[in-house]
């Protein structure tokens, strides 16, 4: 039986981020993921941004881990090449009765120490051509930023691996092995493994991890499904990231410029019980364009190229301070009725700006629990983003063909992604397999035709860079393969 | 092979209309023409449109797509047209530099006298049409289908539903029956047909496929690959009519719902595109708004019948022959074409009287509303009827193409703008 | 004798016009609402219905798994089936040329098999 220090369960940001915030002391970390590919769930399909922290409940975990996150990314960035832009974000007020709303948001922010400016309608105008000219006004964050979110997970894993944690997908948690109070390792499909502690990192089954221990009976993900629509950045072009005025339940439904040039619109908020439903609905797409038509009246259906669903794990776990009252805070803990299990549950939105804090913390609440961590003296922080050749300049590009030719061919014609890009992710240190690991490594297939013709292309290049059949190589792991059999063998 | 970086003429695409525009310059008198195509093979799409039904108007023959193709690929190297393969084109400008990018040949700078766009159309996509429910594999447009099945020679599916009944949706029906996979079902949320009636008879009645109008796809059901679909019969304006939802059990959902000019390159060379159409304003020779850049075939309009793309190709490779050779001609007087009362678009969007000396203009137009009992096509200057043309009847998904004659020179040249119409007679 | 009185689809070119086709049990008396093609069209579609078959066969050697062939005449509708069981147990090898004679005298029809484009070795 394999032996670890740490396992893992879970590839999402928060995972991804614990992974490599782990991976800088000596320790033999393990990562398991039941999907076939990292931040397949909330972390590959959520609003892209890095929050400023205006917005959380003062006083929650919330709150904390985001005013913590938010300064951290300029480093990661860096070191970790990952595309993000601190563009700062707008809440947009519309309307006079709006614009009265702003004051109390502005001092929310102030009571989370995040800066902000209240600006006029006409600056607002300067700022966005396209906005509403009923806009009021509207409060700017300066600290936010937009950030390709699958990015997010991909880069601090990959560092994570160079630094010696190792990755298994396809691997799912069936149950703990346990000592007595103490867990001691995991049962997977994939067999059984060793460790002293298990980060429980599951995103919206992190509560049926805890169940399995015994741990939180009461606590439950009810997963709130968000949808989103893609624009065209042939169609329409914005650079801003802007909300409008809150709801109670939610940021509301936002329109944004993303690193990829894309504009996103979305997301509403639904229920759902299924942890599975990644479904769009009509009804969900007309919500999401009435509510993005509001800040941008002049909005064309015509744009759009994409439609997505994410699910957000909305916990129901109380603010550690009792003085706040707040029932949706995030899990960042010791778990208390066992020993050897670190519980990251209900992580949604700021989920993603936070996952920096929240893996820190992790080393922190390891070591308060005795761990003697050490820093190992050859690790290295950086890695290093692959060529990307829509966002070069032509002598960049040149130069990058000349190097390798493989880059010459382009595969995917509407976001250029070559030839040379799909196979350095199939040979990465996460190694890419399947079409959506692609896609969402290097945009492929999200443009205007959606893959159509890139699709049998990319399908090819899989099968012979992995050496398997073309009938082998699936959209999103086994069970959702392409192609089944040879046009003439019918009767096969 | 190498590629010399000055050509009288490059042609982006090698598609029916720019083997037409490549045969046709060079027999005009263009020295140097090149076809620069993304796949390793000249003939674009028609490689994989396997079905028979090509060549009725220019061939009197009915031949299959890749038949069609390989005379003009056997023409195109007979004439002496340069072929840059497995190249994709990056960028033209105003000014006809063009950079393209290639795994066999690097990155290549090209100045050319004159550019013909002939890149085609694309499919439109699920999230055009807003297609609710879930994202598991199986779902792919028909052309996407179509090449795995005919040309990488894969099965996508056993069990088939398609959406919408567009010619190409249509014909898969028939060839994936061809191979043995069973299609349940056609969805067409129009209440007509949006291909042509003979692909209906031969491709779907033919096998006993079931077509629905008025009906589409209100939810995509299954986890890793489709498992189902949810029909539904809708009003007029597209509404879901309540109780006539039907769960029909299938692993694979074919679109076929409209195709799309692929104009990327276009607008970024400054070419302004007819938000209708979605292709380039073009006049009679099919030049674009840019001198010196022309658009031929599907790029402009999407065509019933390659035939057509063949002879839109033919005048704009005539038309850039003639601007490299005399260099760009001083016009009068260009005359609008407009759409008028059931039109919906009309191409060519301008045209130059003195054209006519040299003969017929052709001029093509889809009708708005369908109407199935005889109609004239009338054709006015102002309130002046010039020239009207009977048909039998008028469908949207059929084209409708007459000519201006000779004769009209004089009457054209007087008017301010041309208007097309089709109304009952 | 009685008429019947029948709608045919006809499929000669893309216009796709419906007859209005009187007959009586075995010959065609009158086609309305079409031309001379139309007419040709309605007696054989009644009597003898055809139809161009276009499919493939596998080649080896080549750029792709499939070649794409068709019948050199308009083949008897009720034995397109048969046909196509025939065409997927043939495999051609390069390299071939456009209207190259796939097979001849297919199901004993007198109709040929005809390659639809070129394809060569690939080295």
């Amino acid at each position: 039986m394999k032996t670890y220090d740490i396992i893992i369960i879970g590839g999402g940001v928060v995972g991804c981020m614990t992974a490599r915030a782990l991976s800088r002391y000596n320790l033999k970390v393990l990562m398991i993921e039941q999907e076939s590919d990292i931040g397949m769930g909330a972390s590959s399909a959520n609003s892209a941004i890095i929050h400023s922290g205006h917005d959380p409940m003062p006083g929650t975990l919330k709150a904390e881990m985001n005013r913590l996150a938010n300064p951290m990314w300029d480093q990661l960035i860096s070191e970790l090449g990952i595309p993000f832009k601190r563009s700062g974000a707008y809440i947009v007020a519309i309307g006079e009765e709006e614009f009265g709303c702003l004051a109390a948001l502005s001092e929310r922010a102030r009571q989370n120490s995040v800066k902000t400016e209240v600006i006029n309608a006409n600056e607002m105008r300067k700022k966005e051509p396209l906005i509403n000219p009923a806009v009021s006004g509207a409060l700017f964050t300066p600290s936010a930023g937009m950030v390709d979110p699958f990015s997010a997970c991909v880069a601090p894993l990959e560092n994570a691996i160079q630094n010696g944690v190792k990755v298994m997908t396809d691997t799912e948690f069936i149950s703990f092995i346990t000592n007595g109070r103490r867990i001691v390792g995991v049962h997977t499909n994939r067999g059984d493994f060793t460790c002293r502690w298990v980060v429980n990192a599951a995103g919206i089954y992190s509560d049926e991890i805890m169940h399995t221990a015994g741990v939180r009976p009461d606590f439950k993900i009810n997963p709130r499904r968000g949808e989103y629509y893609i624009l065209d950045k042939t169609e329409i072009e914005m650079n801003n990231i802007l909300f409008p005025v809150p709801s109670k339940v939610s940021k509301g439904i936002l329109v944004l410029g993303s690193t990829h040039g894309n504009v996103l619109v979305g997301p509403n908020t639904q229920q759902t019980p299924d942890k599975e439903d990644k479904s769009v609905t009509g009804d969900g797409l007309n919500e999401i364009w009435q509510g993005a038509q509001k800040l941008i009246p002049s909005l064309n259906q015509r744009a759009i190229i994409a439609v997505f669903a994410g699910l957000r794990a909305t916990g129901n776990a109380l603010c550690t301070s009792s003085k706040v009252d707040y029932h949706h805070d995030f899990v960042i803990e010791v778990a208390k009725e066992v020993e050897g299990l670190v519980n990251l549950a209900g992580i949604e939105s700021p989920g993603l700006t936070a996952a920096p804090a929240i893996a820190e913390r992790v080393v922190e609440l390891l070591k308060d629990a005795g761990e003697l961590l050490t820093k190992k003296q050859d690790w290295n922080p950086i890695r290093l983003a692959r060529p990307r050749f829509n966002y070069m300049t032509r002598k960049e590009q040149e130069e990058l063909v000349a190097r390798d030719a493989h880059y010459g061919r382009i595969v995917c014609r509407c976001e250029m992604v070559t030839e040379g890009e799909i196979v350095a992710e199939i040979h990465a240190p996460l190694p890419a397999k399947t079409y959506d690991a692609i896609k969402r490594r290097t945009w492929l297939g999200t443009g205007r035709c959606l893959g159509s013709f890139d699709m049998p292309r990319v399908v090819e290049i899989l099968s012979s860079e992995l050496g398997i059949s073309v009938s082998e190589v699936s959209k999103k792991g086994t069970g959702s393969e392409f192609l089944f059999r040879p046009t003439k063998e019918v009767d096969a | 092979m190498t590629f010399k970086d000055r050509y009288d003429m490059v042609v982006i695409g090698s598609g029916p209309g720019g083997l037409a525009a490549a045969i046709s310059a060079k027999k005009n008198g263009a020295q140097d023409v090149l076809v620069i195509e993304r796949d390793v093979e000249p003939g674009g799409i028609l490689l994989q449109c396997i079905h028979n039904g090509f060549g009725v108007e220019v061939f009197k023959q009915d031949l299959p797509g890749p038949a069609y193709a390989q005379r003009f690929i056997n023409e195109a190297y007979q004439v002496g047209v340069d072929f840059l393969l497995d190249t994709m084109v990056l960028e033209i400008t105003r000014d006809h530099r063009i950079t393209a990018t290639s795994k066999r040949y690097g990155f290549l700078n090209i100045q050319a006298k004159a550019v013909v766009l002939a890149m085609g159309c694309r499919e439109r996509t699920r999230a055009q049409v807003r297609l609710p429910g879930a994202r598991p594999a199986g779902v792919f447009t028909a052309g996407t289908a179509q090449r795995w099945v005919n040309v990488e020679g894969y099965m996508p599916g056993k069990n088939f539903v398609i959406l919408g009944s567009g010619d190409i949706g249509m014909i898969m029906a028939r060839r994936l029956t061809f191979e043995g996979a069973k299609v349940e079902r056609v969805l067409e949320v129009m209440p007509y047909l949006s291909g042509l009636t003979r692909n209906y008879v031969q491709c779907l009645m033919d096998y006993d496929i079931q077509l629905q109008l008025m009906h589409t796809v209100k939810n995509i059901i299954g986890k890793k690959r489709v498992e189902a679909i949810e029909a539904v019969a809708v009003d007029e304006k597209w509404n879901y009519i309540p109780g006539t939802e039907e769960i029909i059990p299938c692993d694979t959902l074919l679109l076929s719902v409209g195709l799309i000019p692929e104009n990327e390159l276009s607008r970024q060379a400054g070419v302004l595109i007819d938000p209708v159409t979605a292709g380039p304003f073009v006049d009679d020779g099919f030049q674009t708004n840019i001198p010196g850049i022309f658009s031929a075939g599907n790029v402009v309009h999407v065509y019933d019948l390659v035939d057509w793309v063949t002879e839109a190709g033919l005048i704009a490779g005539k038309s850039a022959a003639r601007l490299i050779q005399a260099g760009p001609q001083k016009t009068e007087k260009v005359i609008p074409v407009k759409a008028g009362e059931n039109v919906r678009y009309v191409v060519p969007h301008t045209l130059n009287p003195d054209h006519l000396i040299e003969g017929e203009i052709r001029v093509q137009m889809r009708v708005r509303q369908p109407i199935e009992a005889p109609v004239w096509v009338e054709v006015r200057s102002g309130e002046r009827l010039l020239h009207r043309k009977p048909e039998p009847y008028a469908r949207p998904g059929e084209m409708v193409t007459i000519f201006l004659k000779p004769a009209l020179l004089d009457e054209v040249k007087a008017a301010n703008g041309l208007s097309v119409a089709i109304a009952k007679r | 004798m009685p008429t019947i009185e029948e709608k045919v689809v006809c499929v000669t070119c893309p216009k796709g016009c419906t007859l209005q086709v009187t007959r009586d049990v075995q010959t065609v008396l009158k086609v309305g609402n079409g031309c001379k093609r139309g007419y040709e069209y309605a007696r054989q579609e009644l009597t003898d219905p055809r139809r161009m078959v276009a499919s493939s066969v596998r080649i080896t050697g080549a750029l792709h798994p499939l070649l794409p062939v068709y019948t050199s005449a308009p083949f008897p509708k009720p034995r397109i089936p048969e046909l196509l069981a025939i065409l997927r147990m043939v495999e051609v090898k390069t390299p071939v040329t456009l209207d190259q004679t796939i097979l001849e005298d297919v199901l004993g029809t007198g109709i040929n098999i005809h390659a639809s484009r070129d394809m060569s070795k690939i080295t």
